[in-house]
């Protein structure tokens, strides 16, 4: 099978280049993740991140064939070759298929991702239905592994001020959580040109997903509630 | 070598669940900690977690810590230190609302408290009927639970040190332990982190066996570094293998498959658990239920081509049941079998899953080894919690649901008495510089250029050797053999060389590193496992088929630097309530 793979070493590289790859034998049903721990054989500087792989970590987030996607859970057998496989479009590259997940992280943060409650806290738990808890299925399932915001055209433009996809799905997780006493706080916090409304519904970021999450209607949600609020 | 320094208050090394509970709780008190973890936070192993996490909150059958304490004990096979599983089943329910508070999205009962399944080895009434004790959320619960406790985190504004690997510990020549030497991966360059106490919760080593549920950063690295510390290794020949990974690939299927309902079956379609624990069946302990599946296939009822593995049944659950409590498996079947478990069974055979061996501690986290005349002396400073730690709750085997409650425990317990130390300790002591420059050494050695063996190579013959010499089944030719094939490995490991010699996000570097890490624990555990002349738990040997309390109802402990063993004895007195003595383990 043959690879196209983007290569960038700031060390001893001008610029990038895209190398090729041979993998001789490929086992069957062998995934991605696997194939490039096999080239990586071949050629000990191939630098991509990993760990679980289960997908359940979110490491292993790269472009593959113009997709971006968890590597471990892309099965090789179904890729066009030679199989190109490319760092994260729109943020910084490290080295290799390594890309700077720092502004990512930074989004992440600014939409306060954690349950708020302002009631004293009980001695046992709080109660919610399973209907609440129900809403919160489609959400809390994020693993941050970036394939969405990543490949969000708003994001490109606007990394340091649109919040991407991945954090606004967070967003929406903490507001669509019965225990959640920060509504308001929240929404004032989405409101203007580059937050909320920067998301033009170009879905790329549920297209790629790989846990099969839908950002772009947990934006929509924000953005009803917004709207029913604001009245 | 002029080293750049930073330093905190108190620093954890690893950002899994229990770096992170201990962070939280330090952060709260006004401490200044860092956290160093060679990957970003939420990529931790613990997100892997599965099934749940155990408390007797009774929110569907009755249930008390005291029955968890029994539970716990009988499942340990006695090995388990009875004070600090004491404090641990007594400090779950509090610790699981907390959780709750923090925003962990649980899963509800119609009643609106937090849902519970059946696990394997819990009972009512001290071995009485099936409890329904470990809290869930859905199967992805330790995502759950991780992801929360980095969002509290973020709240509390911890310093993190994001995609930094510790070298090897710093201390002063007083013996306490001081800092860590680490190495920013993105650029390369080491620092060093000072720090009034260091605790270790860098997790498990599953990464010494071939087929492993574990991800591939669980490399033992903590382990290593108090080895090479001095500190000993305790309880390393407890290896668990969890029954149900997915054949030859090795993902978990979480035991709450059986708790929701599901059961192992033979080529012949039969129950055969009935026959290995005739009460509790596909709920018996982990230990039990690894060695039943083994003897099937080896008895040549497995199923499959090769009759090498059984199958895991769920097709009587029903889609929704499957859908609402068990989806993750139900992805991970779909993506890597091409099966959904729905409608078909799930090849499964026991997997490399958790070391319940570690770095020895007391049940306030702080790191004890033998010194003088006492077993348990304190080493000052330094801390280990969760699987790279040995309190000793799990003994020679860990039950279901045990390992996300010890390190919620046991990551606070450290906290809280980190918080007295720096109290008593306000001022940093300067390291010793010597201790700096060998860590520094073991750094710069894979500088080292010219023409040597691939990390690759070693790594994948190391794994292999433990899989072959310390499985399921061992007796002492095989284990004598593996010690020889391990010291032949770990010979070869000077003449290792890395082609890559960027500094840039160097992984080659890393997984340079890790195989030494890997090297240190498998002679740990290889020599440990050799020694111990009996049957208990996890440790399952063909030439000493029974349990010898007489004379191994004591902990092992093996030092690295002269590549010796000493024992310690078993903590049988509770804190408050009375001994279980150990008896015949039945389920």
């Amino acid at each position: 099978m043959r690879f196209k793979i983007y290569r960038y070493n700031p060390d001893v590289d001008e610029e990038p280049y895209m190398q090729e790859f041979v993998l001789e034998h490929v086992k069957p049903g062998m995934m991605l993740r696997e194939a490039l721990m096999e080239l990586k054989n071949q050629d000990e500087t191939l630098s991509f991140r990993h760990s679980c792989g289960e997908g359940v970590c979110g490491s292993d987030g790269v472009n593959i064939n113009g997709l971006n996607g968890l590597a471990c859970i892309t099965p090789v057998a179904e890729l066009t070759e030679p199989v190109e496989i490319r760092p994260f479009p729109g943020v910084p590259v490290i080295r290799d298929l390594v890309v700077d997940m720092s502004g990512f992280y930074k989004q992440y943060r600014s939409v306060k991702p954690f349950l708020i409650r302002y009631d004293p806290e009980p001695e046992v738990e709080n109660l919610q239905s399973p209907e609440e808890r129900d809403k919160l299925d489609g959400l809390y399932e994020c693993i941050l592994c970036g394939c969405c915001s990543t490949a969000c055209p708003s994001f490109w433009w606007n990394p340091d001020k649109f919040p991407g996809p991945s954090a606004l799905l967070q967003s929406w997780r903490f507001l669509a959580d019965s225990r959640d006493q920060a509504m308001e706080e929240r929404l004032d916090a989405l409101d203007g040109p580059y937050k909320l409304f920067r998301c033009h519904t170009i879905m790329n970021c549920a297209y790629v997903c790989p846990k099969g999450l839908n950002p772009t209607k947990a934006i929509g949600h924000i953005k009803a509630l917004m709207l029913k609020h604001s009245v | 070598m002029n080293i750049p320094v930073r330093r905190f208050d108190t620093l954890i090394l690893g950002a899994g669940g229990g770096g992170l509970r201990a962070a939280l709780q330090l952060a709260r008190a006004d401490a200044h900690v860092a956290v160093v973890s060679k990957v970003f936070p939420t990529r931790s192993h613990t997100v892997a977690a599965q099934g749940g996490v155990n408390a007797a909150l009774a929110n569907v059958t009755p249930d008390n810590w005291h029955w968890h304490m029994y539970d716990t004990v009988k499942g340990s096979d006695y090995l388990g230190d009875q004070d600090a599983i004491e404090y641990m089943c007594r400090a779950a329910a509090h610790l699981v609302y907390e959780l709750e508070h923090a925003g962990v999205p649980f899963s509800r009962l119609e009643s609106g408290r937090i849902y519970q399944r059946p696990f394997g080895g819990q009972s009512r009434e001290f071995g009485g009927a099936q409890a329904t004790r470990t809290c869930a959320a859905a199967d992805r619960t330790g995502h759950a639970i991780l992801h929360t406790l980095y969002q509290q985190n973020i709240r509390a504004r911890t310093n993190f040190f994001d995609e930094y690997f510790a070298i090897d510990l710093i201390h002063d020549d007083e013996g306490a332990v001081l800092g860590v030497l680490t190495m920013d991966i993105a650029t390369g360059e080491p620092l060093v982190i000072e720090a009034k106490t260091t605790l270790i919760a860098t997790g498990g080593c599953g990464q010494l066996y071939r087929t492993t549920t574990n991800a591939h950063i669980n490399t033992g690295d903590g382990m290593a570094m108090a080895l090479r510390a001095g500190i000993p290794l305790q309880d390393m020949e407890f290896f668990q293998f969890h029954p149900t990974g997915i054949a030859g690939k090795g993902m978990l299927i979480t035991e709450g498959a059986r708790g929701e309902g599901g059961y192992l079956v033979n080529k012949d379609g039969e129950r055969f658990m009935e026959r290995y624990a005739p009460n509790v069946k596909d709920l018996a302990s982990r230990d039990v239920v690894s060695r039943a599946i083994s003897i099937e296939v080896r008895e040549g009822r497995g199923c499959g081509p090769n009759a090498d593995h059984v199958m895991l049944k769920l097709d009587h659950l029903g889609s929704d049941i499957v859908a609402k409590r068990l989806p993750g498996i139900r992805d991970t079947c779909k993506t890597f079998m091409h099966l959904d478990p729905v409608d078909t069974p799930i090849p499964v055979f026991p997997t490399a899953h958790y070391a319940m061996g570690g770095i020895p501690t007391d049940r306030f986290g702080r790191v004890v080894m033998p010194s003088g005349d006492s077993p348990e002396e304190v080493v000052p400073g330094l801390y280990a919690a969760g699987e790279c730690a040995c309190v000793s709750v799990h003994g020679a085997n860990r039950l279901g649901g045990n390992s996300l409650l010890d390190i919620l425990v046991f990551g606070r317990a450290a906290a809280n008495d980190i918080l007295g130390f720096l109290k008593n300790n306000r001022y940093h002591r300067p390291p010793n510089q010597t201790c700096i420059d060998k860590a520094y050494e073991r750094f710069a050695r894979w500088e080292k250029q010219g023409d040597g063996e691939s990390v690759q190579a070693v790594r994948a013959d190391l794994k292999k050797a433990m899989e072959d010499h310390c499985g399921v089944f061992r007796t002492e030719k095989i284990m004598q053999e593996g010690i020889d094939v391990i010291k032949a490995i770990r010979a070869r490991l000077p003449d290792v060389r890395l082609q890559d010699q960027s500094k840039v996000f160097n992984t080659a570097r890393i997984e340079a590193l890790e195989l030494e890490n890997l090297a240190d624990i498998a002679i740990a555990t290889m020599r440990s496992a050799e020694a111990r002349q009996e049957s208990r738990g996890a440790h399952s040997r063909i030439d000493y088929p029974d349990r010898d309390d007489a004379h191994w109802m004591k902990h092992s402990l093996y030092t690295l630097e002269d590549d010796s063993l000493d024992y310690k004895p078993v903590r049988t007195k509770p804190m408050s309530v009375e001994t279980f003595p150990p008896k015949k383990r039945v389920y």
